[in-house]
């Protein structure tokens, strides 16, 4: 499945969808998106993951990215990431950094 | 400068093609493989090559994808470098391959067949997962991969615990979680091990000692078990394959590449809860073994570099395990350096154990030095200057440094002799008394002109029998490593307690439970740095074998069982780290003089036997009790108690007379072995304030304080 991300902002929440596979030669387009919600003063940043099909080192690495582009202040929540996603991110220590929320 | 910035630096374009990649001249610094704006750049260094090129795979497949070599514009002195650009470096593997003579009398062994491993590899790949068979046809075993050092850290900075307040708690990445009953979502793992940390904060240990934790084989055994012919391990992982990169099996997430940031993790959580992390380091051989051992680096790289060869180019053997690393070779003195460092800028550990690290003091020609300069070097490194450096002082050929390591102010020692003399005592040896005082106090004969701190004392380590064997066996039992019971150690200095082995017999049991908790009371209470081994606060058991190198199995996991069926032992030994952790004056950096420096109108230390002010140190002599002085605590600069230590390792009961506190005081109980054990600050007071009876085999430590309203 080709990768995609899209952004949606309402009322300083900005909403990321993403699908397909996160790795790295995809990792730059997620960049360059949360730049674009950073920009916009999202107070919380909400990545939709149920349409993730993949996430690799590289990808995972991006959500850190994510974290530090938007400041300890914006809470970011990775909602619905299938369970191989969610328990690599726990055991990898990234949950520390985001949220993870079921869908 | 913005990151757009840099991508239009001049040096971001390349200037040469090999093939289909584009290329240009690298920076010989760093070695390794370090991502730079739009490439890769490698740089690999061989004084002897004639040529060597970068070897490049998609990640998992058995050929090579490409083969760069290096042009000679490429080449500065002795150094490689290239920068390679557009690679997709999360599916890269790559190696090197250097010609050159193979002429073994001159120390040359040049395999240009070989694809080896960058001895700066950041991570390695072929063994994500622990045990998991190989295909042993691959061309290329360890593959080097490239990696973003770009944990992100949060605001972790060192804990720079004084040396003298450590505990040190000694274990095995794996063998801490592995065991089912561990009960974490990844057993074996540094994510298993993350969960333990509440465990390890209850327990009051403030310092985690790793066994080697550097990428190595555990497959590199040859031997199997010979009554049920299973496959043995390199289980301990003394068999470094590659010194930059953590080692892969021991991460869960070790199959998508993430190991460097599981540990990282691991490092970070421990971090926040008050525990540095201490690596046990194996810079004195490598596991390219003997001239019959594989080729995996350094020997294609440059053989004569990196290892001590006789005139005859053969490899000297001061490690017991075929090579001897030329650590004083000034390209090797980098090599440990850049590693050392590594491990702490990128990972944030906080000291290192060095394994055999009287070999770090050898010339190239083997002969030890007077003024080591890796040693000097590692001791005054900016870097490096924090953290704690320890060596075990002594090595497989026989130099034995315990208490003369060079050690520039900075090193401390595994001390040896502190182990061998409470396990002769406690086991009721005579003629120990006076030793055993010595050692209690900080081994002055040993580190005079230095802090206590030089003394990491130690009664158990991985290498030997753990503390419930030494009081279960007399003889080692290790024919389960199928070297017909001739490996390991056979001075144990142990005592079974009446039967080898496990015992039915309820004194037998009684007695082994109290030699237990009066050896972790006399290393609890020594000054120096205690080290415990992981399990012996629950009575691991190993079955009696001394040496489980190679076992990777139950002998040598941690059962959590054993937190419920021997909570006894466990509540004994929490205690206890919290008593040396309430009490400053056992945690002195200044050796202790047997005189009064602070006008208490007591020494600082002082000695008695069965009368008070009367040490007994005659040869017959089994009791020796130890009282400090709290108004001499930290050199009189902290508050703190009297407090008295009492062993007994006479198997017979006696009363002691004990010695008089200043007006208003009276002694309380801690801990006696042979009954009870009192929460720090819940001690009770004795009901006769000047003796106690104490028991055969035991041991006892009193607190005076002003009195208490209960008694004991």
């Amino acid at each position: 499945m080709a990768f995609d991300v899209r952004l949606r902002i309402n009322d300083k929440v900005a909403t990321i969808e993403l699908s397909g596979e996160l790795d790295a030669s995809t990792a730059g387009e997620f960049h360059d998106t949360v730049s674009q919600a950073a920009g916009a003063g999202a107070v919380e940043l909400v990545i939709r993951a149920e349409q993730l099909g993949y996430l690799s080192s590289a990808g995972l690495r991006s959500l850190v990215v994510a974290r530090q582009k938007m400041g300890d202040e914006v809470r970011i929540a990775v909602v619905g990431a299938s369970e191989p996603v969610a328990r690599t991110i726990r055991l990898a220590g990234f949950d520390h950094s985001i949220d993870l929320v079921d869908a | 400068m913005s990151t757009q910035d840099i991508r239009e630096r001049i040096d971001a374009f390349p200037t040469h093609r090999i093939g289909p990649y584009r290329v240009r001249a690298g920076r010989p610094l760093p070695y390794g493989a370090t991502p730079v704006p739009g490439g890769v750049n490698f740089s690999v260094y061989s004084d002897g090559a004639t040529s060597m090129s970068l070897v490049l795979f998609e990640r998992g497949a058995t050929q090579p994808s490409a083969e760069l070599e290096f042009p000679p514009e490429f080449r500065i002195g002795s150094v490689y470098a290239m920068t390679v650009f557009g690679l997709d470096a999360e599916n890269l593997e790559y190696g090197f391959r250097a010609d050159g003579p193979f002429d073994p009398a001159r120390g040359d062994r040049f395999d240009g067949v070989k694809v080896l491993s960058d001895p700066y590899a950041r991570l390695i790949s072929g063994r994500e997962v622990w045990g998991r068979e190989p295909d042993w046809d691959n061309v290329y075993h360890y593959r080097s991969q490239v990696l973003n050092d770009d944990f992100d850290w949060g605001g972790d900075r060192p804990l720079r615990i004084p040396a003298e307040d450590l505990v040190i708690y000694e274990t095995h990445v794996r063998g801490f979680t592995r065991h089912p009953s561990s009960k974490v979502s990844a057993p074996g793992t540094y994510a298993g091990m993350r969960e333990k940390i509440p465990y390890l904060r209850e327990l009051g240990v403030n310092c985690l000692e790793l066994l080697p934790v550097f990428e190595f084989d555990e497959l590199d055994n040859p031997r199997t078990d010979p009554v049920t012919g299973e496959r043995l391990y390199n289980y301990w992982g003394y068999n470094t394959v590659s010194f930059f990169a953590p080692k892969a099996g021991y991460a869960a997430t070790g199959p998508f590449g993430m190991q460097a940031d599981e540990f990282k993790s691991l490092v970070k959580e421990l971090h926040k809860a008050g525990i540095e992390v201490v690596l046990d380091v194996v810079f004195n051989h490598t596991a390219e073994g003997n001239e019959q051992g594989p080729t995996i680096s350094f020997r294609g790289l440059d053989n004569a570099t990196y290892y001590m060869l006789t005139p005859r180019g053969e490899y000297y053997n001061f490690s017991g395990t075929g090579n001897t690393v030329n650590c004083n070779h000034p390209v090797v003195r980098d090599f440990v350096l850049s590693c050392l460092r590594h491990w702490v800028a990128e990972y944030h550990i906080d000291g290192f154990r060095f394994d055999l690290a009287a070999i770090l003091d050898r010339a190239p020609d083997g002969t030890p030095l007077p003024n080591p300069p890796l040693l000097e070097q590692l001791a005054h490194d900016p870097i490096l200057r924090h953290t704690k450096l320890i060596a075990e002082a002594w090595d497989a050929a026989g130099l034995y440094q315990v208490g003369n390591f060079p050690n520039y102010g900075r090193w401390s020692e595994w001390n040896g002799k502190y182990r061998d003399t409470v396990r002769r005592f406690v086991k009721g040896e005579p003629g120990l008394v006076g030793e055993l005082a010595t050692r209690m106090a900080g081994s002055p004969d040993l580190y005079q002109g230095r802090t206590s701190s030089a003394s990491v004392n130690f009664i158990t380590a991985h290498d030997g029998f753990t503390l419930a064997d030494l009081v279960s066996y007399n003889d080692k039992h290790n024919e389960a490593n199928g070297e017909n019971n001739n490996d390991g150690a056979s001075d144990n200095n142990s005592w079974n307690c009446g039967e080898e082995g496990p015992s039915a017999l309820a004194h037998v049991r009684e007695l082994r439970m109290r030699q237990m908790k009066n050896l972790l009371t006399i290393l609890l209470t020594s000054q120096g740095i205690p080290m415990i081994l992981a399990g012996d606060e629950v009575g691991r058991t190993q079955l009696g074998n001394n040496n489980t190198y190679c076992q990777d199995n139950e002998l040598s996991w941690f059962d959590w069982g054993r937190v419920e069926t021997n909570a006894e032992l466990l509540d004994f030994s929490r205690k206890l780290i919290a008593f040396r952790h309430a009490h400053p004056v056992l945690r002195t950096s200044d050796h202790p003089t047997g005189t009064d420096r602070v006008g208490s109108g007591y020494p600082d230390v002082s000695w008695h036997g069965v009368g008070a002010w009367a040490p007994d140190w005659a040869d017959h002599g089994r009791v020796l009790a130890m009282m400090r002085c709290g108004r001499h605590a930290k050199g009189g600069t902290v508050a703190d108690d009297h407090v008295y230590v009492a062993v007994n390792a006479h198997w017979e009961a006696h009363d002691l007379e004990l010695p008089a506190l200043p007006d208003g005081q009276r002694w309380h109980l801690f801990a006696d072995t042979g009954t009870a054990v009192h929460p720090v600050g819940g001690e009770p007071e004795l009901k006769h304030p000047g003796r106690f009876h104490l028991g055969a085999h035991s041991a006892v430590v009193l607190v005076g304080r002003a009195a208490h309203p209960t008694t004991a």
